[in-house]
């Protein structure tokens, strides 16, 4: 497993954005009453913000909303950016790369590096690990780690196991280079293609391009309709690796960075879903209070789902104490990644936007 | 952990099916109770129970309860 250590970096501010827009998932059509409070209670989800996948709102906004807010609090000048990271799947074109259309949408100096890394669930910690170490040695100052998914475009309105599950958000992290920081950033990853089949959307790649038949909805059991034009979870097989193996990178993170529970503050749990997140809580044996969640508002957000906990559930405490959390992540690929973050306060957070 | 012990262990993530109809020949997948919540609770019991890795594919190539508690033995 690959790991990683960095430091000379800051988290100097996080903020998020969510669409307005709720969709609550006991008016959800394809089930009975009983069915989906049996839903909710599994999954932990009431309700998702979603928004109308018509071009209005796309990730990119999210994170541009967030983004600016966040500089503005931070008194950063844009004009100091000089590295840009944007991490999603649903980027605004399959060409060019987000992160430059908003290099340019946010006057951003075009010396600044922008590129896109297209990743979901884990997200948030391989662009940490790329970002903390490409300005750990100097080269780069400012960054804007620009995180999320709206996601739920892809759920099949016929597919509960998606539609009921996947929210949008977009999320912003800022890290300045700074040798004097006590801030510190372990991570240790995985990478195993041979998940690629359990989260997957068939068509519209080069290796499926799209043809007449990507749009037909097809029966796939349980009462599950999709298109190959729609994200496809086997669930069982996602819960089986994440429980599996986030325990093992934990174990080795342990040993690897001398990692005592008793002084981690806070388990950040990438909210994939109540059950799975439970069952984690309990393997690496972290008591509730220290376990947030807010997937019952949010849903599963994709990559945002770490710094979206971190905006909605810990805004104060970065801001006034230090922190040592840990984060877990288990995401489409399979990317895994575990992390301890360790920050010293002033972190500014901006309360959660809409749009 | 014994045949009857995994059959009980198993009925138990259950809620509507009563335990009776649970044996060692049942066709889980056949159960009206079935379905991908409760596949997970068994996923997690196995791990909990035998400290083995069940993956989706093993159940779903199954067609009884000792089918699947031998798989998950040779493990």
């Amino acid at each position: 497993m690959s790991s990683i250590s960095i430091k000379n970096i800051a988290i100097k501010g996080m903020a998020g954005c969510v669409p307005e827009r709720v969709q609550e998932n006991k008016d959800y059509p394809g089930m009975t009453p009983e069915e989906v409070q049996k839903y909710i209670a599994a999954t932990g989800v009431v309700r998702r913000h979603c928004a109308i996948h018509d071009g209005s709102i796309c990730t990119s906004d999210l994170c541009q909303k967030a983004a600016e807010k966040l500089m503005s609090d931070l008194g950063w000048d844009k004009n100091e950016i000089d590295l840009l990271i944007f991490v999603s799947h649903t980027t605004d074109y399959k060409l060019p790369a987000t992160g430059i259309v908003l290099q340019d949408k946010m006057g951003i100096p075009t010396s600044c590096l922008a590129f896109d890394i297209t990743l979901g669930c884990s997200g948030f910690l391989v662009g940490l690990g790329v970002m903390g170490n490409m300005m750990a040695s100097g080269c780069f100052r400012k960054g804007l780690l620009m995180v999320g998914n709206t996601q739920s475009e892809y759920a099949s309105p016929e597919d509960r196991s998606m539609t009921l599950l996947l929210g949008d958000a977009g999320t912003v992290t800022a890290i300045e280079y700074d040798p004097s920081s006590k801030d510190e950033v372990n991570i240790t990853y995985m990478s195993d293609g041979s998940g690629r089949e359990f989260v997957i959307l068939p068509d519209g790649g080069s290796r499926h391009p799209v043809n007449e038949k990507s749009f037909i909805m097809e029966d796939c059991g349980n009462g599950i309709r999709r298109t190959r034009l729609h994200e496809k979870m086997i669930g069982d097989e996602v819960f089986s690796y994440g429980t599996h193996f986030i325990p093992k990178v934990y174990a080795e993170m342990r040993s690897k960075f001398n990692i005592e529970p008793e002084e981690v503050d806070y388990l950040l749990l990438h909210q994939a879903n109540k059950f799975l997140c439970e069952k984690l809580r309990k393997k690496l044996k972290f008591p509730p209070e220290k376990v947030p969640y807010n997937i019952q508002e949010f849903g599963n957000t994709s990559g945002a789902t770490i710094p979206l906990l971190m905006v909605t559930e810990l805004q104060k405490e970065l801001h006034d104490h230090q922190l040592n959390m840990l984060a877990a992540t288990i995401g489409v690929g399979f990317s895994l990644g575990v992390a301890q973050i360790k920050t010293h306060g002033g972190i500014v957070v901006p309360d959660l936007m809409y749009m | 952990m014994t045949l009857d012990e995994f059959v009980k262990a198993f009925a138990a993530e259950f809620d509507d099916t009563p335990e009776e109809a649970f044996k060692p020949e049942t066709n889980y997948k056949e159960l009206d109770e079935w379905g991908s919540l409760v596949a997970l609770s068994i996923i997690s019991m196995v791990d909990d129970e035998m400290d083995k890795r069940l993956t989706g594919a093993d159940l779903r190539s199954c067609s009884s309860i000792e089918e699947l508690f031998n798989l998950v033995e040779a493990k």
